[in-house]
């Protein structure tokens, strides 16, 4: 299958190599699968309206209406609403599959909770009905209109030879002798084949738009989606507060409170003879007390890096390229100040893609590049290592990519083996 | 008895400006001011013209690197004040920043962890006043995990001598810590200074300045 495959049957049709393509003969193939069920819903609906037609004619010519047939309308009416919402199940099962043959993109399906009562006050459920009703009344119509199309085209096109056996044949509208004059009218029939092949098309693609829009709901627009991306985005925003709020109490109130304490301890050593039986557990207390410093410090720094709350994007940058293992060039153009979002994920990317680095290129020297393109923050990490790089391996990239999508921007990865490699990371800056 | 040494010190948590101004206290010190922000610095210093100004980096109003600036914009007019700034975690540009500003002398940078070890910690700062540089075994630390070529040539125990050179230790002090002999250290110092292709000196701030100036030459 080639990537630019057309997903569905409208969409086929737009296209120019739409006649030798295998949507004709999928939209064939629904059609003629239609017919059954459908002729199953005709045949149900004309039982259920054949009293209600009986009343109409009686009313019309001024007879007596029964009594039993009143009866029956009352039964066959409050049985139909009764059971309408139930029979549709295993239609719509059955639409909703074959609705693939010509739209197999995926169908939201609105499945109530609480059992069959629950279709009696779903929407859903009866919209399904709607469905069924539509399809038992409606199609048939347009399916006999086709079908006698076709009928006339091929009448058209077997016009010599009718003309031939026959001594007047009628096509459609003309009267023939011979042969020769039922030519011109065949090849008339032969170019209307394409024709009807378009028009058999435009009725399965009308039909599933149908389908799809009382079986799966509303369509989902790009507006639903864009919405969509930007609850996930205020959600990670709303982390990064987080995170932002953390540090800040920690750096503002646990870590000064912790060095007091430790203080106080080294200050009460200075005061506790070294023959006191108080001096070893002091002295452990001292020492436990300088290990949580940089416990915690380590912690505060894996929530949300000091550096950058301190020194921006640009300085905790080079901060990162000074740790690395390997010269590490670092060039930032940054005019304009950054969201606080894209500054910490474009920090977490330098140090993923300085950490790949170090762990896989076997790179002699790498450069982080930071410029501001348009709205777009882009970061660029390259090295000089050996390539090869690949998202399907190892988690590093596909983390990255993550944490991109997350805020809605896009990770581009050239790495071929032998080297060089290059990430380029475009993360959009919303105001 | 030495003359009291007078300092400022800002930091903006109450409980450990206090334990601060107790340990200074402890260890003869006289503190001036106790100030909890960085214009209450700047206004702290022009008044009081201490020895020793003691800072925290982050501080209000802004909550960055206030305390730093602060400091740096003192040192800029009075080449003669010591400054030791206390950080919560490593940041050689800090470190950096403070070694441009005037001579290079009279200035520390320290993690805040080193205050718990009370009395190492005063020695620090008066070794500072008196014309010192003193930087925190971390941040050294780090300048030497960065790859640079001439450092290989160095020998493990020539990198151990080094790092404590660019603390800011002088020769006896390093002997006592790494447990061998002054002449040792003299020999293995005079190796470093070769193999670097640095000034031979025995002035010990010198020698701490010209190690760190090569080591951030050859950093980033």
């Amino acid at each position: 299958m080639t990537v630019d495959e057309p997903p569905y049957l409208a969409a086929a049709l737009r296209r120019r190599d739409y006649l030798i393509s295998a949507w004709p003969w999928r939209a064939l193939a629904y059609a003629v699968t239609t017919v059954p069920i459908a002729g199953v819903l005709t045949v149900a609906l004309l039982i259920v309206v054949s009293p209600l037609l009986a009343v109409v004619g009686a009313v019309r010519q001024d007879r007596p209406l029964g009594l039993p047939i009143i009866l029956f309308l009352a039964v066959t009416g409050i049985a139909l609403v009764l059971l309408a919402p139930i029979v549709t199940i295993p239609v719509t099962m059955i639409e909703r599959w074959r609705l693939g043959v010509v739209d197999p993109r995926p169908l939201p399906e609105h499945r109530p909770r609480g059992g069959l009562s629950a279709r009696y006050t779903s929407g859903a459920a009866w919209r399904e009905v709607v469905y069924a009703c539509w399809l038992g009344g409606v199609i048939p119509i347009a399916y006999w209109v086709f079908a006698v199309l076709v009928l006339l085209d091929l009448t058209l096109l077997a016009g010599p030879w009718l003309a031939a056996n026959d001594d007047r044949v009628v096509l459609v509208w003309a009267t023939v002798d011979t042969p020769g004059q039922a030519i011109p009218y065949a090849i008339v029939g032969l170019l209307l084949v394409p024709v009807l092949w378009y028009l058999a098309g435009l009725l399965v693609a009308g039909q599933a738009a149908v389908a799809r829009r009382l079986l799966g709901g509303p369509p989902a627009d790009g507006a639903a989606l864009r919405e969509v991306t930007r609850s996930r985005a205020r959600l990670v925003d709303a982390y990064e507060t987080e995170r932002r709020r953390i540090e800040r109490d920690v750096h503002d109130g646990a870590q000064p409170r912790l060095t007091s304490l430790t203080l106080q301890l080294g200050l009460a050593r200075l005061d506790v003879p070294d023959d006191s039986p108080a001096a070893r557990p002091l002295a452990i207390a001292h020492e436990q007390a300088k290990d949580l410093m940089v416990t915690l410090r380590q912690i505060v720094q894996g929530i949300r890096p000091q550096n950058l709350t301190e020194l921006g994007l640009a300085g905790a940058v080079r901060e990162l390229a000074g740790e690395a293992t390997i010269p590490v060039t670092v060039h930032a153009d940054l005019a304009r100040p950054l969201p606080v979002l894209v500054e910490t994920t474009a920090y977490f990317v330098v140090s993923e893609a300085l950490g790949n680095v170090a762990r896989h290129a076997r790179a002699t020297r790498a450069e982080v590049r930071l410029t501001q393109a348009g709205r777009n923050l882009v970061v660029e990490v390259s090295d000089d290592g050996c390539g090869g790089a690949d998202p399907a391996r190892g988690t590093g990239l596909t983390g990255l990519a993550d944490r991109v999508a997350a805020v809605d921007g896009r990770l581009l990865l050239a790495s071929p083996a032998g080297g060089p490699t290059l990430v380029r990371v475009e993360l959009p800056c919303r105001p | 008895m030495p003359p009291v040494i007078r300092v400022v010190l800002a930091e903006d948590e109450v409980l450990l400006r206090e334990g601060l101004v107790g340990l200074l206290t402890r260890f003869h010190f006289e503190v001036v001011a106790a100030v909890g922000s960085a214009p209450a610095l700047l206004e702290a210093v022009r008044a009081d013209e201490p020895d020793l100004l003691v800072t925290d980096i982050r501080m209000p109003p802004d909550h960055r690197d206030d305390g730093l600036r602060a400091a740096v914009t003192l040192r800029a007019g009075r080449p003669r004040l010591a400054v030791v700034v206390l950080s919560q975690y490593v940041q050689t540009e800090y470190a950096s920043a403070l070694l441009d500003s005037g001579d290079g002398r009279r200035v520390g940078y320290l993690l805040k962890d080193r205050v718990a070890d009370v009395a190492e910690f005063a020695d620090t700062l008066r070794r500072v006043v008196g014309g010192g540089t003193a930087i925190d075994p971390d941040v050294v630390r780090h300048l030497l995990h960065r790859p640079r070529d001439p450092l290989a040539a160095l020998s493990a125990r020539e990198r151990e001598v080094l790092a404590l050179l660019a603390e800011g230790h002088s020769n006896a002090a390093i002997a006592a810590r790494l447990h061998v002999t002054e002449a040792a250290i003299g020999k293995h110092v005079g190796n470093i200074l070769t193999k670097l292709d640095l000034p031979p000196s025995d002035d010990t701030n010198r020698r701490v300045l010209a190690v760190l100036t090569y080591l951030r030459r050859h950093g980033s």
